[in-house]
């Protein structure tokens, strides 16, 4: 019953995503280095948080590949990993299906009360 | 084409979907408030839902189970939050164990259901929110088949009958 194959993720990587996804300030995170790279003292500095806490939420995004970091200098950036992204969104889509169907089977059973 | 629009956030785990109906709200409602229209469109073809009670009330539960295709059951429960003929319903939706009790897993998926007569017929928007991609995915499993299989047969057999 269980297809992990559905949306190319497995289970536990896909927990990861969401489990990263659930914190707003990590959401904030993704949304900003998606258009552009940061370095995380630069994301520290946005936040009314320690860096220590920032440095947590990004490693929490890179352990579910969301974000990936380079070292350039004395610079640690931080980039989002779009390709992470779009496979939540195709779990959306395969869920979407879902009520694609229940949808219509609701309009046939409405149908038929107008005929009857 | 009854589907109007559907709105997904990644991010916030959420799915949006509206469609459109030629039924008045009352006559739409009906197939939330009664479980025997219930049970003709909530389980996918090859896993047709069964409810086995609903309690249609704010607070109150419903239980129910899916039957697939090798005669194996998934059970799953629902709690109404609100409930407010014929405009508007929520409620939690879960999976049980073999008994109907819910799991205390966490796989709770909350679903907000509104129902506005302003078009001719009726406009529904229906949005899910995930607690978890486990949630999702199990969700997504269990209803997958729908996704290949789709609409096919269903919709003719329903017409066909009296």
């Amino acid at each position: 019953m269980y297809n992990h194959m559905v949306v190319g993720m497995d289970t536990d990587h896909v927990d990861r995503v969401f489990a990263a996804l659930a914190d707003r300030t990590r959401r904030d995170i993704v949304r900003r280095v998606l258009h552009e790279q940061e370095s995380v003292s630069a994301l520290a500095r946005r936040y009314d948080m320690s860096f220590a806490a920032v440095q947590k939420h990004v490693a929490v995004l890179e352990r579910a590949a969301l974000v990936t970091k380079t070292t350039q200098g004395r610079e640690r950036l931080v980039r989002g990993n779009v390709e992470a992204i779009r496979a939540a969104a195709r779990l959306l889509d395969a869920y979407e299906e879902i009520w694609r169907g229940r949808i219509d089977r609701i309009h046939a059973l409405l149908d038929e009360g107008e005929d009857a | 084409m009854t589907v109007v629009e559907t709105h997904k956030d990644p991010q916030a785990l959420t799915l949006t979907i509206k469609a459109e109906f030629t039924a008045t709200p009352d006559k739409v409602w009906q197939v939330w408030a009664d479980p025997r229209k219930l049970e003709r469109w909530w389980g996918p073809p090859t896993w047709p839902a069964t409810f086995t009670s609903h309690d249609f009330v704010p607070g109150g539960r419903a239980q129910y189970y899916m039957t697939g295709p090798e005669g194996e059951k998934a059970h799953g429960w629902w709690e109404f939050v609100t409930i407010d003929a014929p405009t508007g319903l929520e409620f939690d939706d879960g999976f049980a164990d073999q008994s109907g009790a819910p799991q205390d897993d966490g796989l709770v998926t909350r679903a907000v259901v509104k129902l506005d007569g302003a078009f001719p017929g009726t406009l529904m928007t229906i949005t899910s929110t995930f607690p978890s991609a486990q949630a999702m995915e199990q969700l997504v499993s269990m209803g997958m088949e729908e996704g290949i299989v789709g609409a096919l047969g269903q919709v003719d057999a329903i017409l066909a009958e009296d």
